[in-house]
This record gives C-alpha cells, sequence and structure tokens, in this order.
C-alpha cells in the first residue's frame, strides 16, 4: 500500500527572479505536516505546482503513488486558498446545489452538519459574511466531498484564535480516519507547533529541513551567552547563531548535550518560530 | 479518564501523558483490560499532534502498562502491580542513597534532609 498521500521529489520551477530548487519532502498517510517559510520563499509556488495548476519545469510529483498530472486523482483532494472564491451572489444553499452536481461524493449531511456547527448563516448572500464565515464556508466545501488529501494554503492567516481552534478541531477530526491526510502552510508556527506531526521550512526556493515536530520542539534548543563567550563554543555544536547589541544567541539541535557541555551558559527550549527565525536569519556556524 | 497537559512544564507532552496515565494504573482508576482513547481521539481531544500520543503510548506498552493489538487499539495490560511497585521502589531506593551520601559528605543533617523530601512531596 502506498505510505505517502504527497510525495514530491526535486521539483523546479524557475520564474523571473525566483528559483524552486530541487524541492523533495513527503505528507505520510494519517499525518498533518505543516509547511512555514516566510513570504515569497516559495510555499504558494509548491502549493500550485502539486495541484498542476502551474506546470513544473523537472521534478516529479506523486499523490496518492500517482502521478500529479493524472485527473482522476483530483477528486480526492479538497483545497482551500487564502480567499474564499466563490460568488458573492451565492447563498450556502445555491453552493449545495452546484457542488452537489461536480463532486459525486458529495456529503449533504457532512456540510449541512457543519453549516450549523459553525452557525454559518443559511440563506444569506456570502458577501455579508465575515472572512473568518467565508473561511470556514470554503472549508467545509473543500471537506463535504470526502477528499483523502486535505491541502490549505494560508487557511488560517488572518483569522482570529477562536476561528483558528475551531479549524484546528476539524484537521484533527478529519485525520480520524488514518487514511486522510492535511498539509497546511501558515505564518502561524503556533497552530502548526500545536497540532502537525511533521514540519518543512522551505526558504527561498529551497528546502533547508523536514522533520517530526517533537524532535524539532523537543531537541532544539537556544543557547545564550556573551560575546566573548561565543568563540569558546565549537563551531559544531551549533547549526545558527544571532547576534544582538548585548548579546550571542545559538540554535543548537540536542539541548540536553548542550546543557552538559556549557554548563554555565543559558539553554531555552526553542519554539517553532524560533527555529524558522534562526534558520531564516541567523549567521551560519 | 483525564489528563491535564501543562504547556509551560519543562517536561514534554509524551512525558506528562506517559506519567499520568502511569499514575492512574498505579491507583487503580484504570483498571487492567479498560479501553485507553485510540491515539488519534486523544490527539484531537488534547489539541496536539498523533506522533506524540504515539510516542506516549509506545513508551506506555514498553514499561509493561498498556498493550496495543494492532486494528484493535490500546488496553491497559493485567499486569502485576506489586511487581511494578517493586520495581518502581528499588528505582526510588537507588535514588535515595544517592541523596544520602551527598548529603553526609556535605554535612546535611537528617532533619534537614527529611525537609526537603518534604518539601518536593507536597509541591
Amino acid at each position: 500500500m502506498e505510505e505517502n498521500s504527497i510525495l514530491v521529489k526535486d521539483l523546479c520551477k524557475k520564474f523571473d527572479g525566483f528559483l524552486l530548487d530541487h524541492v523533495s519532502f513527503h505528507v505520510p498517510k494519517g499525518s498533518i505536516t505543516g509547511f512555514i517559510g516566510e513570504n515569497g520563499a516559495g510555499k504558494s509556488t509548491t502549493i500550485n505546482l502539486l495541484l498542476n495548476n502551474i506546470k513544473k519545469d523537472s521534478g516529479q510529483v506523486y499523490i496518492f503513488g500517482r502521478e500529479h498530472t493524472e485527473n482522476k486523482i483530483k477528486s480526492g483532494i479538497g483545497v482551500v486558498f487564502d480567499e474564499c472564491n466563490f460568488n458573492d451572489v451565492f447563498t450556502t444553499k445555491d453552493i449545495e446545489k452546484i457542488m452537489s452536481g461536480v463532486y459525486k461524493t458529495w456529503d449533504s449531511s457532512f456540510f449541512n452538519y457543519y453549516i450549523k456547527e459553525f452557525k454559518i448563516p443559511q440563506g444569506q448572500q456570502i458577501s455579508s459574511f465575515s472572512k473568518g464565515m467565508k473561511m470556514k464556508l470554503s472549508i467545509i466545501c473543500a471537506m463535504a466531498h470526502k477528499p483523502e488529501l486535505l491541502i490549505l494554503d494560508e487557511a488560517t492567516t488572518g483569522l482570529d484564535p477562536v476561528v483558528r481552534d475551531e479549524i484546528l478541531d476539524l484537521f484533527l477530526e478529519f485525520i480520524q480516519d488514518e487514511k486522510c491526510s492535511v498539509f497546511f502552510s501558515s505564518h502561524i508556527t503556533s497552530d502548526i507547533q500545536k497540532i502537525a506531526d511533521y514540519v518543512v521550512l522551505i526558504h527561498k526556493g529551497k528546502i533547508i529541513f523536514e522533520e517530526k515536530k517533537d524532535d524539532l520542539v523537543y531537541n532544539y534548543g537556544i543557547l545564550k551567552c556573551s560575546k566573548e563567550k561565543f568563540n569558546s563554543i565549537s563551531k559544531d555544536d551549533y547549526v545558527k547563531y544571532k547576534e544582538t547589541n548585548l548579546s550571542m544567541e545559538c540554535l543548537v539541535c540536542n539541548k540536553e548535550k548542550a546543557k552538559q557541555k556549557y554548563k554555565n551558559f543559558i539553554v531555552d527550549n526553542a519554539t517553532l518560530e524560533d527555529i524558522m527565525l534562526f534558520y531564516v536569519k541567523g549567521g551560519k556556524a | 479518564m483525564e489528563i491535564i497537559i501543562s504547556n509551560s512544564s519543562g517536561r514534554p507532552i509524551y512525558e506528562q501523558i506517559c506519567m499520568q496515565v502511569k499514575s492512574m494504573v498505579m491507583s487503580g482508576t484504570l483498571s487492567a483490560g479498560e479501553a485507553l482513547p485510540s491515539m488519534r481521539a486523544l490527539a484531537k481531544d488534547l489539541h496536539i499532534s498523533v506522533i506524540t500520543v504515539q510516542r506516549a503510548y509506545e513508551d506506555l506498552a514498553r514499561d509493561g502498562f498498556i498493550e496495543t493489538v494492532s486494528g484493535k487499539g490500546s488496553f491497559v495490560a493485567s499486569q502485576n502491580k506489586e511487581f511494578i511497585k517493586e520495581e518502581q521502589l528499588r528505582e526510588i531506593e537507588g535514588l535515595l542513597s544517592k541523596a544520602a551520601q551527598a548529603g553526609r559528605t556535605n554535612g546535611v543533617s537528617y532533619d534537614e534532609m527529611a525537609g526537603i523530601l518534604k518539601m518536593f512531596y507536597e509541591e
């Protein structure tokens, strides 16, 4: 049986002034994978390439073990972009009518249950919806045709913590069936830190790492010291460093080892956000 | 079953789950053969990733507290409680003997030592 929902190998795409350079990663079945990176790092480009919305220059993309260009696989994917792309004049009833015609597998009871659960007004035009409501509607629509893979691009950006929490709940509900997986990009690293199983970091079109989230959060640490003492730290012991006016900070990938070796230094826990900042902005060891 | 996760504690979440399930087994709140929630259900309820729960369950299985039957789920193992307690006691004795040794060499009196232990107990 195919183990991965998404498998990407050496994916390349060149635009003027931007290069997606040999991107490789995978999304195992039944997992939630977070995709992080700064604006313009290549997240949306990668997602659009996965969906074959733009043509790749080279490399391979397999979804459910099949070539991603096959039309058949598309009914197995639910996609949400950062905007609600339904026409403003529709109501939820119109959308249900349209979508149930589009998808054979459309589940009306699922759709109506969540419309009620999320208190989305029925019979009102979408133009009167708040951003949070539109986003919830988009996500419900993406899930109501019972896909096995959910791909979201910045879907939780710009939403308040309450709505984001409800959406995370929905993701966790979605993967209760062990076949289903979620691949989502977000700037809000705390969301990813909460529920993701794996994290992929992209920077300037290159994948920096692809790791289990727990390994990142529990093993990485930040070692803080004065500038003089910084020289006494072996270059092998840290991954990246950052200089502030008052001190030096280093990202270490094994905080327990660092604590033992450098007893008089402060070693803090690192959040996903810290790790991302170090990789993107920090100096190299 | 109740599990309370602290996000500010220095302990990793999988360790917190592990400890709380262990103490529930030892105190008899969870009895042998009882089913634990599925990994995915627990992850959903606690709003954490499945892999974190998986790690906790693996540790619990390794220490003999639960048994995982593939396709059926995880159950509290019908282990010998006395045996586990014996095992734990031996570990505690070892740690305390180290503490006693350190206390003696540094001139810490028994009462002071007992006071420290009491403080940790009540923490």
